[in-house]
């Protein structure tokens, strides 16, 4: 049971009472993320979300070490494409003080100069360690080349231009244009009474005065027409090979079609791109995997559909097996895609896949965590009520509605295919005493 | 709330350990088998993880496309990992399907055919992660770091998922005598843990497993290698790489060493409580040279590694590891505060709860209790043995397995070692 209420300020708070651990979870959730960013100012959300742990007025700096932890707590925070997140995981008692942190954070952060430029090479050095990664280059620029109009084009950490040259006064514009308790949601999900967490948190975040949130932007992609391509050529030892494919957004009627195809294709992963559910997705009777892994072409094949506020991306991303050759990789995908696009899925693999499906949505919220994640979640990018109707609109999917959205989305013309191909680079060791 | 553990051991050897836990209606398992890498014939690293990607794709009873449609149908994980010590095969699944996902977890840990096509292919894989490895700088460093702190031979000395030599040379023959010597019932722990009564998880896996046979080898205890005399500085230079992995470390000591919770405690004020304990507040925090620096301790049967890692650019590197050789000096010249090590205790024990909350973390904590022979009470001994660590006790573990003139430093990426 969801209890939700609204205060006079325009805060949402929603709360979920589960007794089975001793155990708190508090989330407070923005509606803001890289989307809203212009040029020069990309990674701003990012950022903030860093200084929004340096200190407010009533917890000095040197205090935010160990005013969670004294709980056995654990905390942490996550900014993507339409959101910002925080959270607190803890021991009940320590209900108070997390609801206290998140209305500090809320209102009253500090974004000491000092401290802004310290972060700027903390984020800099997390910006270069994903570099590290050609997974990671690879994704960010098949990414922004998918993407002519709209502001999910640009990675969330940002340009590196942008980050050498923001100031502390963009951060704390930025902040104070979006942290107000009119674009917030809270959600406590624990061993808590629900009437005991609505008095405290109207305690805490009732004097914060509402504030006007810029409007986000409403940038309709245009539609593609024709296929894109991006070719890395860089120093690595292995290649990696990946599509995407314009994708519906969550609330749209071909969302869940979407899913259960991706199901068929690379496995069921469920709709929690927190933690994932904390279970492996199972895809060994996936039509790629058996086309690309069993059969040695690719180590690995994974898809991704996320829920997200406005269309995004549907990914197909593979790793090129040790001597196997992109080429191989690349028609293998394609012929499997055009097949599912020629013939469409039968009702036993459908079958299948919602029975995946249905047990992936129980795990998703297998922890007061990841309960209180997903409410948040889907309050953020829809309603948090999308959470427990998921089943529903799972149900309501056939072969024909998969059929329909794999020869909407699954075609040439809206894809956009990206390889790294490693070449030889400098290297070289030593060792000295 | 303490757990409440059933344990059983068959007469073939096999510990059962069975728990409930109601928040979702689902059930975690693991088998865990001593049979890890460290267990990996000599000259054949890679055996252990090997055997795991293979383990799986095939049984007497059932070829890889059945198990895959007699699990995938009902949304039910299936995995088998090799790690260091333990291969683990895991299940996880709703409720109602355990009568038939159980069975074929058991099946596979038992009965694996190794088929010839799945050896080829499954190798092909582990070769592309170990290609995969080589790429990435903070594989590279913590593989260089422990082939320096245990040389010789050392298991702890390779990597588990071997190299490319080693694992190329493997053979479905060499697969199959690792399995038919290490994964025995009485080298086996099987944990269950989920929304049904124990009796009936415990009831379950005994019936699946009952009739099996097989004798468990013993693992020669490896000694530790002996303190290194001086320090040493490994660079692998990646030159092509956007920022260098530093990983700084010591031989450490075991899960059973008296001075364990010490250096659990120690370690997180170190480089855990937080944003990365002291070392944190100077890398991240004051000086801003870091997106991650953290210390780990890796306690196991043998003596693993104690050791501090850090990704920066290359400016900074020296800086980095001037700064950890100065948190490490003003330790042992000053010690910890007391402050830091009570933070880092009533964090740890009241870290446990979330540590037990679902069916795989408490199937996690109740299988490495098992291993390390703790007891099935090991969940209300644990906050004990942590708050009887003294500040003494951190400050003499600190002195015994820290010390910078004796540290391998290794520093992957692009960097090509300290100008002259």
């Amino acid at each position: 049971m969801v209890h939700e209420e609204r205060l006079d300020n325009g805060l949402t708070v929603l709360v979920q009472e589960v007794h089975t651990a001793p155990l708190a979870s508090v989330w407070c959730w923005y509606k803001v993320g890289s989307r809203d960013e212009g040029p020069g100012q990309t990674g701003v959300s990012h950022w903030v979300e860093h200084m929004n742990f340096k200190g407010t007025t009533n917890i000095p700096r040197d205090q935010v070490k160990g005013i969670i932890e004294q709980f056995g707590g654990s905390w942490n925070g996550y900014t993507w494409i339409d959101q910002t997140t925080y959270l607190e995981t803890a021991s009940a008692e320590a209900l108070d003080r997390m609801l206290f942190i998140e209305a500090e954070r809320m209102a009253r952060c500090l974004y000491d100069p000092a401290d802004c430029e310290s972060e700027r090479t903390v984020i800099i050095s997390e910006l270069q360690g994903g570099e590290n990664d050609p997974e990671q280059r690879l994704d960010s620029e098949i990414t922004v080349t998918a993407f002519k109009a709209h502001p999910y084009k640009h990675p969330t950490i940002g340009w590196l231009a942008d980050l050498k040259t923001m100031t502390r006064e963009d951060l704390y514009g930025h902040y104070r244009r979006y942290y107000v308790p009119n674009n917030a949601t809270l959600v406590v999900v624990g061993d808590v009474d629900t009437a005991d967490v609505l008095r405290r948190v109207r305690e805490q975040f009732g004097s914060i005065p509402a504030g006007t949130p810029a409007r986000r932007t409403a940038t309709v992609e245009p539609p593609q027409d024709g296929e894109r391509r991006v070719h890395l050529r860089k120093p690595g030892t292995t290649a990696y090979w990946r599509a995407v494919f314009h994708a519906p957004a969550f609330t749209d009627p071909d969302f869940f079609p979407l899913l259960a195809m991706d199901a068929m294709l690379t496995g069921a992963s469920g709709l929690n791109i927190w933690s994932g559910g904390g279970v492996s997705t199972p895809q060994r009777s996936a039509r790629l995997y058996r086309a690309l892994v069993n059969t040695g072409l690719a180590s690995s094949v994974s898809g991704f559909l996320a829920p997200t506020a406005e269309p995004f991306l549907y990914q197909i991303a593979t790793t090129v097996a040790h001597g196997q050759s992109i080429a191989a990789v690349e028609r293998a995908v394609l012929e499997a895609c055009d097949r599912f696009v020629a013939e469409g899925p039968t009702q036993a693999e459908l079958d299948k896949v919602v029975a995946q499906l249905r047990a992936r949505f129980v795990f998703d919220g297998g922890s007061v965590t990841d309960l209180a994640h997903q409410l948040g979640y889907f309050a953020t990018i829809a309603d948090w009520r999308d959470w427990l109707t998921v089943g529903e609109r799972l149900a309501a999917v056939t072969t024909e509605s998969v059929h329909h959205a794999a020869r909407k989305y699954l075609q040439a013309d809206n894809r956009t295919i990206g390889v790294f191909e490693p070449v030889a680079g400098d290297a070289g060791e030593s060792e000295a005493h | 709330m303490a757990l409440d553990v059933l344990r059983r051991v068959l007469p073939n050897g096999l510990t059962i350990l069975a728990a409930r836990n109601r928040l979702i209606p689902a059930v975690s398992m693991a088998l865990g088998v001593r049979a890890g890498g460290s267990a990996d014939p000599a000259g054949a690293a890679g055996t252990a993880a090997l055997t795991a990607r293979v383990l799986d794709k095939g049984t007497t009873r059932f070829d890889a496309d059945a198990i895959a449609d007699e699990l995938e149908g009902r949304g039910a994980s299936l995995g088998v990992s090799a790690g260091r010590q333990q291969l683990v095969v895991n299940a996880t699944c709703l409720v109602d399907d355990i009568g038939a996902v159980l069975p074929v977890a058991c099946e596979v840990a038992r009965h694996p055919s190794f088929p010839e096509h799945e050896v080829a292919t499954r190798r092909a894989e582990l070769l592309t992660t170990i290609q995969e490895a080589a790429d990435d700088p903070g594989s590279v460093a913590v593989d260089a770091l422990n082939a320096t702190l245990y040389p010789g031979g050392h298991p702890l000395g390779r990597s588990v998922r071997g190299t490319a030599e080693s694992v190329s040379a493997l053979t479905r023959e060499a697969l199959v005598a690792f399995h038919r010597q290490h994964v025995t019932p009485g080298a086996t722990i099987a944990v269950a843990v989920g929304d049904l009564p124990p009796d009936e998880l415990a009831g379950r896996i005994a019936a699946e497993c009952g009739d099996w046979t097989g004798t468990a080898v013993t693992l020669p205890v490896v000694p530790t290698p002996a303190a290194r005399p001086d320090r040493a500085l490994v660079v692998k230079a990646m030159l092509d790489k956007a920022q260098a992995d530093v990983a700084y470390g010591f031989v450490g000591l075991s899960r059973r060493d008296p001075d364990y919770y010490a250096a659990h405690v120690m370690n997180n004020a170190l480089g855990q409580y937080a944003l990365g304990g002291r070392l944190g507040d100077s890398i991240r925090e004051r000086q801003g040279m870091a997106y991650y620096v953290y210390s780990a301790l890796d306690a196991g049967l043998d003596a693993g590694p104690l050791m501090v890692r850090a990704g920066v650019s290359a400016a900074n590197v020296e800086k980095t590891i001037a700064s950890i050789d100065a948190e490490l000096a003003t330790i042992l010249r000053d010690g910890f505060t007391r402050a830091e090590i009570d933070d880092a205790k009533r964090y740890l024990i009241g870290s446990l709860p979330r540590q037990l909350e679902t069916n795989a973390g408490i199937a996690g904590f109740l299988l490495s209790a098992e291993v390390y022979g703790l007891g099935v009470d090991h969940d209300r001994r644990l906050p004990q043995h942590l708050a009887a660590v003294t500040f003494d006790d951190v400050m003499r573990v600190a002195r015994r397995l820290l010390d910078p003139a004796r540290a391998v430093v290794v520093v992957a990426g692009p960097w090509s070692g300290p100008a002259a």
